[in-house]
């Protein structure tokens, strides 16, 4: 139980269609990372899993049950939002008991789940606090033992990290990481952060304008991008990519290289360029050049280097590591 | 940078505002003043303003004439019922122009839809039919025929316009003289009017609205819904959706999404609104004149009755209005933080 699937599923917006089909299948027990760009799509197609959203054409099936016209009440699926969504007015103990009491459970019980949950997540001592009193990360939490305590078939997560700061952030995705792990349960979650996505996700479905760009593991996707879209989306830095003279001598229309999958020289390399800045980040050394006949490039190095702003250096791409593209964008075979 | 005032400014500005504040209250005063005085004092102005035999025998008269606490009693039921009945419309009416999405009709939809759309529709009209009266009663299904092919249209208009655009023609409907709409309402409010009469099949004549609290009751009501739906909404646009969306998640329904999450939530603004209708109720003095006479008269009339045809009792008058007014200044008073914040909620963000 906690199989989800959409199939042909179409939403728009009066003229504008946002999701033009998408047919997508999540296996019982897997953590599905959705990401894309800014309105591609990714939390509307949450919305419309959770049934805030009616969808325009198209099936939602939960456990092989169509869950097209079912209410969001009704679908057995626990949300937990970007802005926390807590109800102010209630302490964190009757927000996290509010869906129990939703589901008529006895006021024994309710209090022995809250407990439970709250012990989970480290929340026993607010419990009689409400929402304002308590820090982001708390928020987080009780909207998170919100969700768990209804024991739901899937948790749905729509950028729950995006208000917390760059420490905090880390802290909860492990956290998150270690809930999927201990309740085994769907999780379908959306970012726009790809580190996120490549950290906590068994599958990555990446969205581009409404339509599945690709879906795959983190590693398939980092290694073997499928288009463009998702060579330039996933990594961080951007993948370089090149046409031209580079690309047609390997035959393709575009080719793709990594950073960290460009060897530097001060003597010789295919491409010759200027460095333009270098930024030390300890572990790791970014040089971004400016490549005679190709433009802009970045290159990885680890540690720290010699490079310098207006040197001239030599840039070479490790040969395997070339992705192909043709002049649709499309992986190259 | 915030402006920098200096103590004369401030000085000036508190001396401004309190010379037009003491202004605007002055009438108040001067009426609270004379109720105190005797009728041939207050007809002499303004020489006796402080030497004047001071009195309490208007008071009395008054209460002695006319039974001032069966007025209060039916001023006070009049404002809270209405005010009551107003907002178990307008809270989900707001609530549907806040929160839910603007859905244009469309062929897609079912037959169901479709069905009850032309249901609903017949309803209304049947209502029209009944309350216009016309002589179609003898020529009923073409009347009904008549109605629907105007009404669904018109229904139908209204309901692909914006929420913006609908609120506005609702607040549109307290533009209009309330005198232009009296003799429409008095017409089906009366005896022998537009629907208490005999018509053959059953006789209406015993019943009537006039000076009911069954007529007085949805009258206040519907007169203010427009604003109370006006002030919800502008609350209920300042709560966050995903609140609600959180509820629906967490499985309640409508029921309890509007009573244990938006209500709570709203409580402020409800408070304000709630204020804001009893005190339009209670002042209310056109309809009240027009449309009740004993039974249902509020104190509007009680003070009414002391501007008569014999001459201006002043003194009397002015303690007859003074007693009106009085329960509904020390509500005001006491709550004028709660109005003042209902009324510039929303304003500034």
């Amino acid at each position: 139980m906690g199989s989800i699937e959409l199939q042909k599923v179409v939403k728009q917006f009066g003229e504008l269609t946002v999701i033009p089909g998408v047919d997508l299948k999540i296996a019982d027990g897997e953590f599905v990372v959705f990401v894309g760009p800014s309105g591609c799509g990714k939390s509307t197609l949450l919305r419309l899993i959770a049934g805030l959203e009616d969808v325009s054409s198209g099936k939602v099936l939960i456990d092989g049950k169509d869950a097209t016209e079912v209410g969001p009440s009704q679908r057995g699926l626990a949300m937990v939002f970007q802005s926390y969504a807590l109800y102010p007015h209630m302490s964190v103990r009757s927000n996290i008991g509010f869906p129990l009491k939703m589901a008529k459970v006895s006021a024994d019980q309710i209090d022995q789940k809250v407990k439970k949950a709250a012990a989970t997540l480290n929340l026993t001592d607010y419990l009689d606090r409400r929402p304002g009193q308590l820090s982001g990360g708390q928020r987080q939490r009780v909207a998170i033992g919100r969700a768990i305590v209804r024991d739901p078939t899937a948790f749905l997560f729509d950028e729950p990290l995006s208000n917390l700061d760059a420490a905090l952030r880390v802290q909860m995705r492990l956290e998150i990481a270690d809930l999927h792990h201990a309740l085994k349960r769907t999780m379908i979650y959306v970012t726009h952060d790809q580190v996120e996505a490549m950290t906590m996700a068994d599958k990555i479905v990446v969205l581009d304008r409404g339509s599945i760009a690709q879906v795959g593991t983190p590693l398939e996707l980092y290694n073997q991008p499928d288009n463009l879209f998702v060579a330039r989306f996933i990594g961080s830095p951007t993948m370089n990519t090149l046409n031209g003279a580079s690309a047609s001598k390997r035959g393709a229309s575009t080719i793709g290289v990594r950073p960290e999958h460009i060897n530097v020289s001060s003597a010789s390399g295919e491409w010759k360029g200027r460095v333009r800045v270098v930024e030390h980040l300890g572990s790791d050394t970014f040089i971004y050049a400016e490549v005679e006949g190709v433009g802009p490039m970045t290159v990885r190095q680890e540690g720290e280097t010699e490079q310098s702003p207006g040197e001239t250096i030599y840039l070479t791409p490790q040969e395997s590591r070339v992705h192909r593209f043709d002049q649709n964008g499309r992986r190259v075979v | 940078m915030a402006r920098k005032t200096t103590a004369t400014q401030t000085s000036i500005v508190t001396i401004v505002a309190w010379l037009i504040g003491f202004v605007m209250f002055f009438p108040i005063l001067w009426m609270a003043m004379t109720a105190f005085k005797t009728e041939v004092d207050a007809y002499t102005m303004p020489e006796n303003w402080w030497s004047t035999n001071w009195t309490l025998e208007n008071f009395g008269i008054v209460q002695e004439r006319s039974n001032y606490l069966r007025y209060v009693i039916n001023t006070t039921i009049i404002a809270i019922v209405s005010t009551v009945l107003g907002l178990l419309f307008a809270i989900p009416a707001a609530w549907s122009m806040a929160f839910q999405a603007e859905t244009k009709p469309s062929v897609a939809w079912s037959g169901k839809i479709w069905a009850g759309i032309l249901l609903i529709a017949a309803a209304i009209a049947a209502a029209i039919t009944l309350s216009v009266g016309w002589q179609l009663a003898e020529r009923p299904l073409l009347g009904l025929l008549l109605i629907l092919i105007i009404g669904v249209p018109f229904g139908y208009w209204i309901w692909t316009r914006r929420t913006t655009d609908k609120l506005l023609w609702m607040l549109s409907t307290k533009m209009m003289p309330p005198a232009g709409a009296l003799i429409p309402i008095y017409l089906i409010f009366n005896r022998n009017g537009l629907i208490f009469k005999d018509w053959g099949a059953v006789d209406l004549r015993d019943y009537n609205l006039i000076d009911t609290f069954w007529g007085m009751i949805p009258l206040m009501m519907l007169l203010n819904l427009p604003i109370v739906i006006w002030m919800l909404y502008t609350y209920f646009k300042e709560i966050p959706f995903e609140i609600l969306e959180a509820a629906r998640m967490d499985g309640a329904g409508l029921w309890e999404e509007l009573s244990r999450v938006l209500a709570p939530m709203a409580l402020p603004g409800i408070a304000s609104t709630l204020l804001l209708n009893v005190i339009l109720a209670w002042n209310e003095a056109f309809w009240t004149l027009n449309l009740t006479n004993k039974y249902a008269a509020p104190l509007s009339f009680f003070i009414s009755e002391y501007s008569s045809p014999e001459g201006q009792f002043w003194a009397k008058l002015s303690a007859a209005s003074t007693m009106a007014i009085a329960p509904i200044l020390l509500l005001g008073w006491f709550s004028q933080r709660q109005l003042v914040r209902g009324l510039t909620f929303g304003a500034v963000k």
